[in-house]
């Protein structure tokens, strides 16, 4: 195992110690068979050794298909599931296997905005309420007092306070993931994982939302984890991107240089497929089509799990051996045999 | 330009309900041609959508009220008897859904269900109907069709179950092909192959194309013309690069703001303030206006009218000719 830390952060001594560090991180679920004698017959890999760091005040993005275990890793971070193996270090805390009491006081400090709006919120509690559910979970703020605070929130992030007794069912969707928002900010929490936050919006009002958690990314210091699908969005919100293909990360770096310098191909195929708004510019982008889709997370490739589907991949080293992430341009690593040349997607124009 | 394929003028469809009368589409005037593709732009309840599926007789006129022509080939759709509106959508217009796993019926296998148009739409037998299936799903770029044309819609993939809609919708090669937001529910790679897909299979069967969507970003490379719509009207249409290099319409320039560009540096995005208006109480004057940054008195009296700019470029806007493109030049283009 290659320690990505040493390597990939030129800027480690100025940032400090990161609040959220995953170390060779492992996601397994079990497939059984049978009803009363459950046969254990094999593995769902849905995160399958994934280091990361995450420093206070960045935003940190990870892009990649359906199915490649960015909302399993996103879970495992705020301890929603255990990991199979490896360590999940939270502001110099151990919290791989915490439990009860302990575990609920990591949640005041990890927080997490869902994908879906409409499925998030419960459907019979007026807004307010669930606004302040954290406080009254946690007891952080005296109850005569949870009014206020809740309406302080919805203020912040753009609702009307007097909705404080609406339903969810009499906001769209965009105010809806506001509320998310209002409650996931509740408890003041260090680290906001956004697990697609935008993605079931129309453009216009993924913009505000947008615009929404970059404003309070400056007001209240927050660190954030920006799990998406679209390459334009994660590059956008973050500092540093992550790449992710089955379960494992297959490229990092920022955000600028992914863009300009993908180095593997599967980075390549994801920002060629992303439409740019502009005709012309979109022209001179070069197209890498992949084919198929991602395979079973069960029996992951051999070597490079990207072998199957890679227009560059060279028989057998590729399919044999295992690619390591190494560095290529500054705060850049990537794990390919055969790395993609500079300016490969994007001609300068 | 050759003769219009589709040609809708003064479309309203208004729906009565108990809080008052929706007006989902208010007065829609355009026209398709073969070979070519239109892009339809707007937000959620801009009427986009209520638009063509009235085109395709969906809307039934029981429930709305519903005015003005929809010509295909000359005959308007809206005065035809329902026996012949249902034998043309299939076979010369078709329409390729949003969400493809509610489209497909779950009970059945996929192969069944695209095998199901030749038999609604003609005398085949069933293995030949059968096998014919088989090609469309190889033809949409489904591996080992044979096999997966016995497989069931829950056991497809997102990106595969979208392809077998545009296999059923391609079945009897329609003349028009409407796709609603095919892309939104599908990851960027398979979005790129399924929009390469409806434009190969425009070049090969000289269809007609309209997408429908509400992401400019995603047009961009697929459509010839461009239609924006709001609270149920044309605010503005022209070919692609009218509406990306010369946009003359203050909420396009907000469509344009909204998308977060891989090009760009990172910078705030400029979004359009407010939420779209309830088509019940849309504001009198321009429907814009409560959520334009360019708001004169004007704008919140008289309606503006869709006016010609150059060719096929159209706007509905109060702002001087000069003054719009000043601002786009100044706020829009510069970002």
């Amino acid at each position: 195992m290659i320690d990505v830390a040493e390597r990939a952060e030129p800027a480690k001594e100025e940032r400090g110690e990161p609040l959220l560090r995953l170390e060779s991180i492992k996601k397994y679920f079990k497939i059984t068979r049978g009803v009363v004698f459950q046969r254990h017959i094999g593995d769902v890999h849905a995160v399958d050794g994934v280091d990361l760091e995450v420093y206070p005040g960045e935003t940190v993005g990870l892009v990649g298909e359906t199915g490649c275990g960015k909302s399993t890793l996103a879970r495992v971070v705020t301890r929603l599931y255990e990991p199979t193996e490896g360590r999940v270090m939270f502001d110099g805390q151990d919290i791989t296997h915490l439990k009860g009491r302990e575990l609920r006081e990591i949640r005041r400090h990890a927080q997490m905005i869902f994908q879906d709006p409409f499925a998030s919120l419960n459907p019979r509690m007026p807004v307010g309420s669930i606004i302040g559910e954290p406080f009254a979970i946690h007891g952080t703020v005296p109850r005569n007092k949870i009014k206020d605070e809740v309406q302080q929130l919805m203020e912040l992030v753009g609702l009307n306070p007097e909705h404080y007794n609406r339903y969810p069912h009499a906001f769209s969707g965009g105010q809806r993931q506001r509320i998310g928002v209002a409650r996931s900010l509740a408890l003041r929490p260090k680290l906001i994982v956004c697990d697609e936050p935008v993605s079931a919006l129309d453009v216009s009002i993924q913009a505000q939302i947008l615009n929404l958690l970059e404003d309070l990314q400056e007001e209240f210091n927050l660190t954030y984890l920006f799990i998406a699908h679209d390459l334009s969005v994660v590059k956008h919100v973050s500092d540093r991107v992550a790449v992710m293909y089955l379960g494992k990360i297959v490229e990092m770096a920022p955000g600028d240089t992914l863009y300009l310098n993908p180095k593997h191909p599967y980075t390549g195929a994801l920002l060629s497929a992303v439409p740019i708004a502009d005709p012309k510019l979109a022209a001179h982008k070069k197209r890498i089509i992949l084919e198929g889709d991602v395979p079973s997370p069960i029996d992951p490739p051999s070597g490079c799990r990207f072998h199957p589907r890679c227009p560059r991949a060279q028989m057998p080293t590729c399919a044999a051996e295992e690619p390591a992430l190494l560095p290529h341009h500054p705060g850049q690593i990537a794990a390919c045999h055969f790395p993609l040349e500079d300016r490969a997607i994007i001609e300068e124009v | 330009m050759s003769e219009a394929l589709l040609e809708v003028r003064d479309l309203k469809v208004h729906f009565p309900t108990e809080d008052g009368l929706v007006k989902a589409v208010d007065g829609v005037s355009f026209k398709v041609t073969p070979g070519e593709t239109l892009g339809v732009v707007g937000e959620s309840g801009s009427g986009k959508s209520v638009t063509f599926l009235t085109v395709l007789g969906l809307i039934a006129s029981r429930d709305a009220r519903i005015e003005g022509q929809v010509l295909f080939r000359g005959q308007d759709l809206l005065t035809l008897p329902t026996e012949e509106v249902r034998s043309l959508r299939g076979r010369e217009i078709c329409m390729i859904f949003q969400d493809p796993l509610t489209a497909l019926n779950p009970v059945h296998r996929v192969g069944a269900q695209v095998a199901e148009v030749f038999h609604a739409h003609g005398n085949v037998d069933k293995k030949d109907a059968w096998e014919r299936a088989v090609g469309l799903l190889d033809l949409v770029g489904i591996p080992r069709p044979q096999e997966r044309a016995r497989q069931y819609p829950h056991e497809f993939s997102g990106g595969m179950r979208q392809r077998a809609m545009i296999a059923m919708s391609l079945a009897l090669n329609p003349d028009l092909l409407i796709a609603d937001e095919p892309t939104t529910a599908l990851d960027v790679t398979v979005q790129a192959q399924i929009l390469d897909l409806i434009d190969r299979l425009k070049q090969e069967f000289n269809a007609a194309v309209v997408i429908i969507t509400h992401d400019l970003g995603v047009v961009a490379e697929h459509c010839d013309d461009i239609m924006v719509m709001y609270a149920g009207k044309i605010v503005e249409e022209g070919e692609r690069d009218d509406i990306y290099y010369r946009s003359h319409h203050p909420y396009t320039w907000g469509l344009l703001g909204s998308i977060a560009r891989l090009d760009a540096p990172r910078g705030r995005l400029r979004p359009i303030k407010g939420l779209p208006p309830s088509l019940i109480y849309v504001p009198p004057g321009c429907p814009f206006s409560p959520r334009c940054p360019h708001v004169m008195d004007v704008c919140r009296t008289d309606p503006p009218e869709l006016l010609p700019i150059e060719g096929s470029h159209a706007s509905a806007c109060h702002l001087t000719f000069a003054e719009r493109e000043r601002i786009f030049r100044e706020e829009v283009a510069a970002r």
